[in-house]
């Protein structure tokens, strides 16, 4: 099983949520794989703490020309929908960031004088934090594409135990690569306009999806009624509040958990990840 | 190139660090720039300035496939070619795309032995130009769970660019996009200076460090502004040496003041309301005119 946390807004608490939750899903468990998909900024690793097991480079295929098979044909530049591969003076240029690795290039190629290689985009890493298994992505500054890394963190997800992504901010490649598996999806906002805002694009994403989600409302007392109403009016559950405190803001900044560090808050991320099994087993 | 219009990108690798609040905040100070939003998936800064659209267009970008149902036999070519796991099998064995995986590659299209496969234009939003308050303004809807948020801010920057020089503005405000990915890249390449806007956590530290990187890659001047860095002061002083070693300047410190949410749920820029956070902006502009 799968849960992700997600938001259109950044800033809204996806990863207090998604560590929080892995905290009490491991207690309840015995064992629980955070995987921080969120690897444009990923954050989750400051706030759960572990040892290192491994790490993995992450590759996605780009296309390579061997000009001594060329015929400088272009069918290749002709074909490829990215301008990831361009004929210059008849010679095809590669360039790499571009690319979406479709292998359309070197399928298109008669004299076959295309072929692929390895070009790497990021790094997984692996930690063990007791019964916290972290798995996070983190994208190579400079590669634009997140989705592919993304995709392969998610291969790691556990088949047998409770699987938690902490999913990128927005509305576009990376959180639908990121949450488009998951069989539930909490959506953290705040408050306030913008936080309705992009919330109401956050829900029109999962309904597309066909996602079951909810709605997590972090700094509570900060902004209005606005979010609480839309909710109403919408008939989307709430499954947690977490209110304007500056104790939580202070935790934050210094990378610690509200879970281990405020018990007084501790009940309230036991009963959503309570509200969220009943939402999954009860349909 | 000398009168090139210099195009300031508010940028924050972290999400939620006030990039849009301070965004307009110093557009309403400059009242003479073209104010543009490039954070397209979550596009906030509406919210403040009240544009009123005086153009629309939609915005359409890369292809989407189409399987013809009356012209597939179900051979199965287009899902093993389809690299992106974009084609799903139906009960009455016949194939179909589905569109939120599909990115538009053709190679179903190409190898398709019916020719069954359609390739339509895809229509992945709409950008508007609009006048608000603080001057024009060029902004974009991207549609929800569309494709190719990169390619919508750099015709988002492109107009705003001949928008400045239409109306001869010498300054252009983004309001960009967070993380380091593809937005971000397209919202940054060639512009003059990127101001960064962190916070004095462990995770705005961590993501302060990823984009100012990034500007580095690019080569672009970079200037920090750290939000309300009184929640923490020994963390912004941690920022204030990270940026100095990754070769940015500080020229900003904005005090923790909860009346900012009260800008905006009024739809006002910080520095409209008389708050004790609006000196700090003010301060700011002063010396990033200067810079």
């Amino acid at each position: 099983m799968t849960i992700a946390v997600a938001s259109g807004k950044g800033g809204t608490g996806k990863t207090t949520i998604a560590t929080n939750l892995a905290l009490v899903a491991a207690e309840r468990y015995g064992y629980v794989t955070l995987l921080d998909c969120d690897v444009e900024e990923p954050n989750s690793h400051i706030f759960i703490k572990g040892q290192k097991v491994k790490e993995e480079v992450v590759n996605v295929k780009v296309p390579e020309v061997d000009e001594s098979v060329c015929i400088e044909c272009g069918a290749c530049s002709d074909f490829c929908q990215y301008n990831a591969i361009v004929s210059l003076k008849g010679k095809p240029v590669v360039f790499k960031e571009m690319c979406h690795s479709c292998g359309g290039c070197s399928l298109v190629c008669q004299p076959k004088a295309i072929h692929e290689v390895d070009h790497r985009i990021g790094m997984i890493n692996f930690y063990s934090a007791g019964k916290i298994n972290l798995i996070y992505g983190l994208l190579d500054v400079g590669s634009p594409l997140s989705p592919p890394l993304i995709s392969t963190v998610k291969k790691y997800e556990s088949k047998n135990a409770l699987n938690i992504i902490d999913a990128p901010p927005g509305t576009s490649c990376p959180v639908i690569e990121a949450i488009k598996d998951a069989d539930f999806v909490i959506l953290a906002t705040e408050p306030t306009p913008f936080g309705l805002n992009d919330l109401i694009l956050a829900v029109e994403v999962s309904r597309k999806l066909n996602k079951k989600f909810a709605v997590a409302i972090n700094r509570v007392g900060s902004g209005d009624d606005r979010v609480h109403k839309y909710c109403k009016e919408e008939n989307i559950l709430i499954i947690l509040e977490i209110p304007d405190d500056r104790k939580i803001a202070e935790l934050y900044s210094n990378g610690k958990t509200i879970f281990e560090n405020l018990p007084e808050y501790r009940k309230s991320f036991e009963e959503a990840l309570t509200k969220i099994d009943g939402v999954i087993q009860n349909g | 190139m000398d009168n090139r219009p210099r195009e300031i990108v508010v940028i924050s690798g972290k999400g939620g660090t006030g990039k849009t609040s301070i965004s307009a905040s110093l557009a309403y100070l400059s009242k003479d720039c073209i104010v543009a939003d490039c954070d397209v998936d979550a596009a906030d800064l509406y919210l403040l300035l009240k544009p009123i659209s005086i153009e629309k267009h939609d915005f359409y970008s890369g292809h989407i496939a189409e399987i013809n149902q009356d012209k597939c036999t179900g051979c199965g070519t287009c899902k093993s070619l389809c690299r992106f796991d974009a084609i799903k099998e139906d009960s009455n064995s016949k194939f179909r795309v589905e569109p939120t995986s599909c990115e538009g590659c053709r190679v179903c299209v190409e190898f398709c032995p019916e020719k069954a496969i359609d390739f339509p234009e895809r229509l992945c939003g709409e950008w508007m130009k609009s006048e608000t308050r603080v001057g024009f303004m060029v902004h974009a809807k991207l549609g929800i769970a569309a494709e190719n948020s990169g390619k919508l801010v750099s015709l988002i920057r492109g107009e705003a660019r001949k928008l400045a020089q239409e109306q001869g503005k010498n300054l252009i405000i983004i309001d960009g996009p967070p993380g380091v990915g593809c937005p971000v890249i397209a919202s940054v390449t060639g512009a003059t200076d990127v101001l960064v806007v962190t916070e004095p956590t462990l995770s705005g530290i961590h993501d302060l460090e990823r984009v100012l990187s990034l500007a580095n890659h690019f080569r672009i001047k970079s200037l920090v502004c750290i939000n309300k860095f009184d929640l923490n002061p020994e963390m912004s002083e941690k920022i204030e040496n990270t940026a100095k070693d990754l070769g940015a300047k500080v020229i900003g410190k904005i005090r923790y003041d909860n009346l900012v949410t009260k800008a905006q749920i009024e739809a006002k820029t910080i520095v409209e309301l008389n708050i004790p956070s609006s000196q700090d902006i003010i301060d700011m502009w002063e010396k990033l005119k200067s810079n």
